[in-house]
């Protein structure tokens, strides 16, 4: 995009003034080099988001924002239920909760590389990945509106983990004020056969190591140290998670005109937060937290037997686990007044700093744990939250490299089978169950999530803490 | 003269799907082709089932993001691409039929599921030649 478009406040703060129906400024945080390279429709929608009703302060873009649907990917906005502020099923995205989770796993990487391709092959073998797959898992009504309510509590409670992992996890794993009545029979019955799947596109579970330590402090109290391995898994809600989506969707854009509102694009459906369909999203987006929660449970559980299988002396023990689509309910300081909003995150990661309560203790003196996850090949980053995110984002940084080439380019100029060869030449195994997949998330299709992530430290959106490099990724 | 035709649209994170015909049945048919090729090769789909779906919408262009939806779930509830559709529209009412078999991955090599289609670029209209022209974007 032209830096003509913006009013730049910082080296990575270029703002939009309201204009036209605008009710709020934008806000792009990104350096000269990723908002030249931003897609224009970024500008678009950022400014359509400032139009909604009840917005609070700005809409804001992250350094991996691309074009999305209404609200861009990379894409925050607060609103104020008091205001007549909006809840917008398009401002969560189809794939609800969708997030990462990281563990270690007290491993060297000497200990992978002896064993490297029976590690692979056991998690590709035991972790239900790609188009058509089902879990092991089938869930009956009962069973599965106990998941809906649970999250990862239920799956814990089904022998799938820890109390352990749960203390590490987001809302101590169970999202309150799911509905099981709003989600639809439809969505169940799309999920019913879908626990502890990855599912496909960009979604992964890698093995990787800690090539970099930026902030010794901050990385002692996560437990991560240089040479450590790590495994995250990157994925969402599934099947129900994008039933809701789509419904939702359908009805927030069929009810919007009776609500008085007038959408700049039809993608942005919402509801008032105080209207009875704003209501019952609310309900089902909370159930699709909890089934993203116990979906990324299971599969932790699935991938501690995979690799005791190998290495036995492994331990797994969770780092943190957090979405990046969701809509949440959070107090923010607004012109020194505590303010109750209900926050979108769509590819935006929250990043409480120190001392935030949400925190879990062992952490919090640190500020929360901020996964960011790369492309196939490439880096993941460990960042930590800070005080100063509050006030420039409510709390939220990037979400992942964002990607800068669409599928229908990367399969033209990539071979999934080439690829392959070329990253286990570097000595990272790719599992996948289709080419044509590897082929369209080639590692170059994708933004540099390591000037992402500079981007989001320098503009204190989160503090760079640690760099992983990958070793064995089982594709979705 | 035969216009039935669907391709592809460049769409940043995901893909656009859209469907030319010389009837609106038609372009809703063709997109839902394109669809699949997202998946698979449509061509390679075998017709051993047929599926029914109904749909009803305030818009053609809801209703065409209505159609393909309802495409993607009973793809994903049964375990099933289609290859083949047929479409009859009365205003907004939708019926269709799906031909198709299960995934087989050997076969298909399935490349991405769809979450779901989106009203990002949705548009159904007919050009100045008369054909009609049906697309929007979908979530993978």
């Amino acid at each position: 995009m032209e830096t003509s478009l913006f009013s730049q406040h910082s080296a990575t703060r270029w703002e939009i003034a309201p204009h036209g129906k605008m009710r709020v400024p934008a806000v792009i945080y990104a350096d000269q080099p990723l908002i030249e390279a931003m897609d224009h429709k970024v500008y678009e929608q950022v400014t359509n988001v400032a139009m909604l009703p009840g917005i609070v302060k700005a809409a804001y873009a992250m350094p991996d924002a691309h074009w999305g649907y209404g609200f861009p990917i990379g894409g925050v906005a607060a609103f104020d239920p008091d205001e007549g502020g909006v809840i917008s099923a398009g401002g969560v995205g189809f794939d609800i909760s969708c997030g990462v989770r990281t563990l270690h796993t007290g491993l060297t990487p000497q200990q992978i590389e002896a064993h490297k391709t029976a590690v692979a092959d056991a998690l590709f073998l035991n972790i239900p990945a790609g188009v058509g797959s089902r879990g092991g898992i089938h869930l009956k009504e009962k069973e599965m509106d106990a998941m809906l309510r649970g999250g990862a509590q239920w799956a814990v409670e089904r022998g799938y983990g820890t109390e352990e992992d749960l203390a590490r996890t987001e809302e101590q794993g169970c999202m309150a004020g799911a509905e099981t009545a709003e989600v639809s029979a439809k969505a169940k019955k799309r999920q019913q056969d879908e626990m502890g799947t990855l599912g496909s596109g960009n979604h992964y579970l890698e093995v990787q190591h800690v090539v970099e330590i930026y902030d010794e402090g901050i990385a002692n109290i996560y437990g991560i140290r240089q040479d450590d391995v790590v495994i995250s898994i990157h994925c969402g809600s599934r099947g129900l998670g994008h039933q809701i989506g789509t419904e939702f969707l359908k009805n927030m854009a069929i009810a919007a005109s009776k609500h008085g509102i007038v959408l700049p694009d039809r993608e942005l459906a919402c509801a008032p937060i105080n209207s009875p369909i704003g209501q019952s999203y609310l309900g089902a987006m909370r159930a699709g937290i909890n089934c993203a929660l116990a979906n990324r449970q299971i599969i932790t559980h699935l991938t501690r037997h995979a690799l005791a299988s190998v290495i036995p002396e492994a331990h797994l023990s969770l780092l943190y686990d957090v979405s990046h689509n969701t809509c949440k309910v959070e107090t923010h300081e607004i012109d020194g007044k505590p303010r109750k909003l209900f926050v979108h995150r769509k590819g935006a990661t929250r990043a409480f700093g120190p001392g935030h309560p949400a925190v879990p203790d062992t952490l919090r003196v640190a500020g929360q744990p901020v996964l960011i996850g790369g492309s196939m090949g490439t880096a993941s980053y460990i960042l930590a939250g800070t005080k100063e995110s509050e006030a420039h984002s409510f709390s939220s940084a990037c979400h992942g490299a964002g990607r800068a080439m669409s599928r229908r380019q990367a399969k033209r100029r990539w071979r999934g089978h080439t690829l392959m060869e070329e990253l286990g030449g570097r000595g990272i195994l790719i599992r996948s169950r289709s080419l044509r997949g590897v082929a369209e998330e080639a590692p170059d299709a994708y933004k540099d999530v390591s000037a992402v992530v500079d981007a989001a430290d320098k503009a204190g959106l989160a503090r760079k803490v640690a760099k992983l490099a990958p070793m064995v990724c089982v594709k979705g | 003269m035969p216009h039935a035709h669907w391709e592809h649209f460049e769409h940043k994170a995901d893909i656009g799907v859209k469907g030319s015909g010389n009837t609106l049945p038609e372009a809703f048919e063709q997109t839902a082709v394109a669809m699949v090729a997202v998946i698979t090769d449509p061509l390679g789909v075998a017709e051993q089932e047929s599926v029914e779906v109904d749909c009803q919408a305030p818009d053609l262009e809801l209703l065409l993001v209505d159609w393909l939806n309802a495409l993607i779930y009973e793809m994903a509830v049964r375990r099933m691409v289609f290859g083949r559709f047929e479409v009859k529209l009365d205003g907004t009412q939708l019926h269709g039929v799906a031909w198709g078999e299960h995934v087989n991955r050997e076969k298909h090599d399935p490349a991405v599921e769809i979450k779901g289609a989106t009203y990002t670029e949705l548009k159904v209209a007919q050009d100045t030649q008369g054909i009609w022209q049906a697309q929007c974007v979908v979530d993978v």
